[in-house]
């Protein structure tokens, strides 16, 4: 099995709908021959990807085709097998300012004495070390970030009583803190209902269209955000592709991605592909 | 503690001033960590670290050298087993299961090699507080204080990484590096509480005051104030009733330490069966489960 990329990866294309790039402005984000390998097995190599001021691209691709370890590269906590990840120009480090994180929703540990505003606060300055006394500045700035994400009705509820959609609003308020030139989401609309996937998932949106934020979404349902992608990158079988959704999400792309035949349907505004091998049918449900 | 001799009452109250020192600040300092040990569900370690504790304090004794040093010399080796090999809940709780009754063994195996009083050997598991001579304090109290001020300096990146260990790690907070502190100055605390209320029951200072506190704040303010409030008051109100008749101190702690917990249990459903919790509108409270 040749671990090539099937389709070259192609630079964004100017997109009407989207503030997208300027005219030349330098990428948030460049991956330079990335490849991930885990022992004999190659998840990706020879990834090129750029991505540039209030750019949205989705990471899609099936479980263990190494989209959280990509996303893990640019917060500088994985090391590629080759390649480089330059935020801002400069190799990727951890606990980069310039970049927010949004992660899965999951529940919080019943012992935990933290209130909405608490897990806010701890993006402020959660990093800080000293006698644990917040300043007016701090206290101003989490009400500014609650405000931001509609979150102010329930700051100061107890974390672990607060619904999962609720709760990723604060997480997304949480990563806007350092007020950040890129946005890394791992799945942060996985167990949310529609409602709160919308509202999430706008909020990012909102956050990239007013402040030229870049986003990198991994997910593995393209569809709550299909309205707001630039480009897709598609991990899979070794493999990957980089583009437009409409030109990515079509039979005959992912037919020659996976090696296989795959049909992509379009129903009512969302996407559902099926036919991907080991069941990684993640654009929608599947009847 | 009917019918106490108050002259007497007041003249024992002298002897144990040292006793009551020391209970006082560990009731602090373990209502302190006692928060984190809840955050990182800890509570299981807290034990295992105990009776390697006890392992040590005993091996101390056969040996002739500070009791103390024996007791920190096992928690800490405890702990560096648990923070090393237990970094995942699941690995750390069967490697607690292991170490605990391995340390437990040893330290009756030691105790059964002295050939001291008895009485000092119980003491180790079961506390003997009144015991506590100026040197001991002296220590009791600096380790004390190092441990106080340890998590007052990493008190957000620490809350931080107990709460969202992947984000915390994001935003550049050494996860790695807190949590072999904090298990260090858990170890150090436990070693401490072992001199007082001995290895069996450290988890009455350790866990129940911030469990208590937990059941009727979210606030990260008001929790550790109420659980060192609630440590106190266990500590120094077990030896102050203590004194006055013949039983030994540790069951008065941990019966107010278990006390203080179940007014809190009591407390915590007045408050969520009165108003309703908040104010939702309807659309949100369909989705919210």
């Amino acid at each position: 099995m040749t671990p090539e990329p099937t389709t070259a990866p192609t630079p964004a294309p100017a997109r009407s709908r989207s503030p997208g790039p300027a005219a030349h402005p330098a990428p948030v984000l460049s991956i330079r021959g990335g490849a991930l390998r885990f022992g004999p097995r190659t998840l990706w190599s020879g990834l090129d990807l750029d991505v540039h001021p209030g750019e949205f691209i989705a990471v899609l691709g099936a479980n263990g085709t190494g989209k959280t370890s990509l996303l893990k590269a640019m917060l500088g906590e994985q090391r590629l097998s080759a390649g480089e990840v330059l935020v801002d120009g400069h190799p990727a480090h951890r606990g980069h300012r310039g970049i927010g994180y949004i992660p899965q929703q999951k529940i919080v540990a019943p012992g935990t004495p933290l209130r909405g505003r608490d897990l806010v606060m701890l993006g402020v300055n959660g990093r800080r070390y000293g006698p644990p006394i917040t300043s007016r500045a701090d206290r101003e700035k989490v009400d500014a970030l609650l405000a931001a994400v509609g979150a102010t009705d329930y700051a100061d509820q107890p974390l672990g009583s607060l619904s999962g959609g609720e709760q990723q609003r604060l997480r997304v308020a949480q990563s806007l803190a350092d007020d950040p030139a890129l946005l890394l989401c791992d799945e942060p609309l996985m167990s949310l209902d529609l409602h709160h996937q919308r509202g999430v998932s706008e909020l990012i949106d909102a956050r990239r269209r007013d402040h030229a934020t870049a986003v990198v979404f991994v997910t593995h349902d393209v569809n709550p955000v299909l309205g707001m992608v630039d480009r897709v990158l598609y991990l899979a079988h070794g493999r990957f592709t980089i583009g437009a959704p409409d030109e990515v999400l079509r039979s005959e792309v992912l037919s020659q991605l996976y090696g296989t035949p795959v049909d992509v349907f379009h129903s009512h505004g969302r996407i559902v592909v099926v036919g991907a091998p080991d069941g990684d049918h993640h654009h929608g449900v599947v009847a | 503690m009917i019918g106490v001799d108050w002259p007497t009452y007041v003249q024992l109250l002298g002897l144990v001033q040292n006793s009551i020192i020391a209970a006082a600040v560990l009731g602090v300092v373990g209502g302190l960590i006692g928060v984190f040990v809840m955050q990182r569900d800890m509570a299981f370690a807290v034990h295992g670290i105990s009776e390697l504790s006890f392992a040590g304090a005993a091996a101390a004794l056969l040996l002739g050298v500070n009791v103390v040093a024996g007791s920190i010399v096992g928690s800490l080796v405890a702990a560096a087993i648990i923070g090393v090999l237990g970094a995942r809940a699941r690995d750390r709780n069967s490697i607690i299961g292991v170490l605990m009754p391995f340390g437990l063994g040893l330290g009756i195996l030691f105790l059964a090699l002295y050939p001291g009083r008895s009485g000092n050997k119980f003491g180790l598991l079961t506390g003997q507080i009144i015991s506590v001579d100026l040197p001991q304090l002296g220590l009791l109290l600096g380790i004390s204080a190092l441990v106080l001020v340890s998590l007052l300096v990493i008190w957000r990146p620490l809350t931080f990484d107990s709460l969202d260990p992947e984000v915390a790690s994001a935003r550049g907070v050494p996860g790695r590096a807190l949590s072999i502190v904090f298990m260090t100055l858990l170890g150090l605390t436990v070693a401490v509480s072992v001199q007082v209320i001995g290895a069996l029951l450290v988890l009455a200072l350790l866990v129940t005051p911030a469990a208590a506190a937990l059941r009727v704040s979210a606030s990260p303010v008001l929790v550790p104030v109420l659980s060192m409030l609630f440590g106190l008051v266990s500590a120094v109100g077990g030896i102050l009733l203590a004194i006055g008749g013949s039983l030994p101190i540790s069951p008065y702690i941990t019966t107010i330490s278990f006390a203080i917990y179940v007014v809190c249990r009591l407390l915590e459903r007045r408050v969520k069966s009165g108003a309703s919790r908040r104010p939702r509108t309807p659309a949100l409270a369909e989705v919210a489960r």
